[in-house]
């Protein structure tokens, strides 16, 4: 295999895959490392799914600016890459009359960011569109162009239409050193070197180690760990904005939304830990969870709780996203501190970055570049004469595997089979959604097993919940051994 | 697609309705719908001896169990389709998907709802730390090791006593892995007796009253779990931790009755059960849709679920039929003290077949205690228990003519003396 490419992007979470599909569109090759077995591993896979509006961060920074052209670009994109998106609009409650300056200046900074639309909603009017906000409410900003996204198939579609375009995708594979050698760069796997006239680092927390590999301008990423527990279907309904309280100094606190597939989500906490790579969730952060959610909503079940998880936030020293040829480091280009919204602002970083990146390297763009992208086939999605034509054609689509969530086995095939498909139990469920819902895969995670196992001609026993030594089984029983 | 009764799901509940009713009526046309490849429930993976004392005298495999209801469906013309789930149900049609017909409808005149349920996720639990693999519930361990053949671990930490737990407890020993402990929130076991003894003390596995897991560790497979012991609040109480290494957690917190085809069909739900609110004749408080088995309420023993089914499938064959009884009185039945639920909630007295079987689990643990049931306020029957678990169902049968008098409420309580 030729190991040399123009390009190297390290890390595939949505701020490397969109870097990749904006490359796609120019004529050079391109390589997207990654030390996890798929796409969305990282702090992608563990966020709260917003799409910000951009009244947050403070003006003038590459943060505000990413926020708000990522906003503005993200709803086409979803039309191209076929992203579940609801645009249901936020508000930021104040519960206390003393700090309702606080909301004024917030519109203010809006204001500077030129954030469309937003308004000041006195108590009845908040009451009036949120009938279950906290009876506490003074006045809420709210802000129409907020909305809510499917964070896995954004990061897996965005990818899927670089490899569409030609980008190349290396998995289990992690990049351990780098140096520059007669004017590019070498990038070490460790049984591997990559070559590569451009490196972008996209390593999340990681970017800080990546980045230090090259300069003498050391970085610094503190992780810091947010937990959420995720709501059942059934409450569907009960609050219909992204409902946060008033941002401190660690963050947006702990909002409440309905997610893009009809959950209710709750979180994030915010604690800064040591580790990059684990992020359990703690008893302490789920009472936090509990108790910043009934601030703002009342009469919310938490009961209803199918799953907590936790995701770790990049949190550069500065604050600030840092979207740059590294100094002193020509060809080197860092996507550091991308912390919430980086979500958001991927579409936009992508944009930016690829500039950069053209540029640096005078690329030309293609002729003919694909940038749509069609999700995997959903019958229950389907008006009923397409879902039964689909049956007819292919049975498997009248199969359900996943009974939470109605999931048949046509797009478990579909998930495994597309370009970079599904590999392992998370695989699946990051693109059908099979195991999400409130049995957690009781049911159907030994059905995905044997679906995995055939269409990939492995062993049962080799099937991981997310790669590496994940084994769901560790061996057969004795009558079967 | 026509039908007089569809009933959805063909475990031991489905299976016992079908067969009661068409015994009931040869005449009627009877469409049992199952999502699995194969009819029996929960059954097929209960490879364990236990089931069927009650009813044949003899104990049974889960799936020897199963068989003696399914051998008779052919004889008594019941239909089933397997590989077919219900999407959605009304009192008078039935819609389901499979691969063969794909989205289709029954219209029919009664439903049975016969769903079973599921078991508590982690997630529902909202045990701390890293999700690696090696969390499972008990059922689908029992899943894997009974059906598909694999062990999903070696050194396993079970937490909660219900009855899968402490069967999964054996099964695992059994097949040589090390199950180091039985940890249960409750100060006594959700499980029963029986398997207590039979799964744990015949193997010295260790049961760990009011326990619980606190963390669990290992970035891509459980390395170990942190368990401590909890106060009567069941918060964790420090500096009693202790950290056992493990490759395995089995989950046998609870079962939750599959109940969400119920709700968007509008049927009444029992806050205590999960499962609908019933009359005697186990119909839901949508006409014509009756419910039974584990989608009511869990049973510990199928027995039980056989027989209420049984009641169900014929109460479904004379809606049918209309052969409705004249209205006569009805009798609210009600939890007294210490008494968590009871099924049925009311009876319409002219529907009652020959004797009123209630069926109720207590809140708490009762020892040498007295199950009493009052008519009107008026003590008809005190019975001395030893010992009243939460994880035991209790029953009390009334036989139609006690209840001539047509009392307008019975009252069952759990008193000391
Ligand atoms: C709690 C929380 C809530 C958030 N909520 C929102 C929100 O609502 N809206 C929003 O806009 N943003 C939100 N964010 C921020 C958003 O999730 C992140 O900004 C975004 O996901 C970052 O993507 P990324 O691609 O930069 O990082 P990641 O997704 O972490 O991807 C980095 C990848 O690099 C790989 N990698 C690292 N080191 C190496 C190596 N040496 N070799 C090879 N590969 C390597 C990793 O395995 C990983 O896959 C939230 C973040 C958190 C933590
Ligand atoms: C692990 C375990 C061990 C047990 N051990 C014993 C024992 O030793 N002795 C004993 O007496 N009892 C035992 N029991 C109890 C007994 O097995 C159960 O009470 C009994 O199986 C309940 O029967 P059911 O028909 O209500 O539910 P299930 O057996 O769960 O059957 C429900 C059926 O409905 C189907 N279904 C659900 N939703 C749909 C839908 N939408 N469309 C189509 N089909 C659907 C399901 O696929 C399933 O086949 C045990 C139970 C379990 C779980």
């Amino acid at each position: 295999m030729d190991n040399s490419f123009d390009v190297i992007i390290i890390g595939a979470g949505v701020t490397g895959c969109a870097v990749a599909r904006e490359l796609s569109r120019f004529d050079c090759s391109v390589l997207v490392i990654e030390k996890d077995e798929d796409v969305c591993c990282g702090t992608s896979k563990a966020n709260s799914g917003i799409v910000h509006a951009g009244y947050d961060a403070k003006p003038g920074t590459l943060k505000a600016k990413m926020n708000i052209r990522g906003n503005e670009l993200m709803p086409g994109l979803c039309q191209e890459l076929d992203i579940p998106f609801k645009q249901i609009g936020s508000l930021v409650v104040c519960t206390d009359e003393a700090n309702r300056e606080g909301i004024d200046d917030l519109y203010a900074r809006g204001i500077t960011n030129e954030v469309p639309g937003m308004k000041i909603l006195s108590a009845g009017e908040v009451k009036a569109i949120e009938p279950n906000i906290s009876d506490d409410v003074v006045c809420a900003l709210f802000a129409p162009t907020a909305g809510v996204i499917c964070p896995f198939r954004l990061n897996i579609a965005l990818a899927e239409c670089a490899a569409q375009n030609g980008v190349e995708f290396k998995f289990d594979t992690k990049v351990t050193g780098i140096r520059s050698s007669g004017g590019v760069w070498e990038v070490d796997t460790g049984d591997a070197v990559y070559i590569a006239r451009a490196v972008i680092n996209a390593a999340g927390c990681h970017a800080d180690d990546i980045h230090n590999l090259v300069s003498d301008k050391k970085l610094h990423i503190t992780p810091r760990r947010g937990d959420y527990m995720l709501l059942d279907r059934s409450l569907d309904g009960f609050v219909k904005h992204v409902i946060f309280p008033q941002p401190t100094k660690m963050g947006k606190g702990i909002l409440v939304t309905p997610t893009v597939h009809g959950n209710t989500i709750v979180g994030p906490t915010a604690v800064d830990i040591e580790s990059k790579d684990e992020a359990p969730v703690t008893a302490e952060g789920l009472v936090k969870v509990q108790e910043g959610a009934v601030k703002n909503v009342k009469g919310l079940q938490l009961k209803q709780v199918i799953t907590g998880f936790s995701g770790l936030r990049a949190h550069e020293d500065g604050g600030e996203f840092i979207l740059e040829e590294a100094d002193g480091c020509p060809g080197f280009f860092d996507c550091v501190g991308i912390e919430s919204p980086g979500l958001t602002a991927c579409p936009a970083i992508g944009e930016y970055m690829a500039s950069l990146v053209s540029e640096k390297l005078a690329l030309k763009q293609k002729d003919t570049w694909n940038g749509i992208c069609k999700d995997v086939v959903k019958p229950v999605e389907l008006p009923s004469e397409e879902r039964e034509k689909l049956i007819k054609e292919y049975p498997e689509y009248g199969r359900i595997i996943c009974r939470c969530e109605t999931i048949t086995e046509g797009e478990i095939i579909d998930a495994i089979r597309r370009p970079l498909g599904a590999k392992s139990l998370d695989g699946v469920k990051r693109r059908t959604r099979a195991g999400m819902g409130r049995c957690q895969g009781g049911f159907c995670s030994p059905r995905v097993m044997d679906i995995l196992s055939r269409e990939l001609g492995v062993a049962l026993d080799s099937i991981t919940k997310s790669g590496g030594n994940s084994k769901i089984v560790t061996g057969r029983t004795k009558d079967e051994g | 697609m026509k039908a007089d009764i569809v009933i959805v799901g063909g475990g031991p509940a489905g299976l016992a309705a079908a067969i009661a009713a068409a015994k009931e009526d040869s005449n009627l046309n009877i469409l049992i719908l199952e999502r699995d490849r194969e009819l029996g429930g929960i059954l097929n993976q209960c490879i364990h001896n236990g089931f069927g004392l009650h009813t044949f005298n003899e104990e049974l495999t889960g799936p020897e169990y199963a068989a003696r209801f399914e051998e008779q469906l052919d004889g008594l013309g019941i239909r089933y389709m397997l590989d077919t789930m219900v999407l959605d149900v009304a009192s008078s049609v039935v819609t389901a998907v499979n691969s063969k017909e794909g989205v289709f409808t029954v219209d029919c005149g009664a439903v049975v709802l016969c769903m079973g349920c599921r078991e508590r996720p982690r997630g529902a639990l909202n045990i701390p730390g890293l999700r690696p693999a090696g969390v499972f519930t008990a059922g689908t361990a029992q899943r894997l090791v009974n059906i598909e053949g694999f062990m999903p671990g070696k050194e396993v930490v079970i937490l909660g006593s219900g009855d899968i737990g402490l069967i999964m407890a054996r099964r695992m020993t059994l097949e040589g892995a090390k199950v180091k402990a039985v940890c249960e929130l409750m100060p006594y076991s959700g499980g029963l007796k029986r398997n207590i003894v039979q799964c744990l003390d015949d193997f010295d596995i260790p049961l760990l009253l009011s326990h619980t897991v606190i963390d669990i560790k290992g970035k891509e497979r459980v390395t170990s779990v942190v368990i401590a012991e909890v106060d009567e609040k069941s918060k964790p109480v420090p500096g009693t931790e202790q950290e056992i290494a493990c490759d395995t957690l089995l989950l046998s917190c609870g079962l939750i009755p599959e109940n969400e085809l119920s709700r968007s069909a509008g049927v009444k739900i029992n806050p205590a059960t999960n499962g609908p609110v019933v009359n005697e004749s186990f119909e839901t408080s949508i006409p014509g849709v009756f419910a039974c088995g584990n989608v009511l309420h869990v049973h510990d023993l199928v027995d039980y679920v056989s027989e209420e089914s049984g009641r169900a499938g014929r109460s479904a064959a004379r809606f049918v039929k209309a052969n409705k009884a004249e209205e006569g009185p009805v009798i609210n039945i009600k939890n007294g003290n210490g008494v968590r639920y009871t099924v049925p909630s009311f009876v319409r007295l002219n529907e009652l077949e020959d004797d009123l079987v209630i069926r109720f689990r207590s809140g708490n643990v009762y020892k040498d205690s007295y199950i009493n049931v009052l008519f009107d306020g008026e003590t008809k029957l005190h019975r001395r228990k030893q010992i009243i678990t939460p994880g035991e169902m209790e029953q009390v049968i009334l036989k139609k003519e006690e209840l001539s008098g047509a009392p307008s409420e019975i009252l069952i309580e759990i008193t000391e003396n």
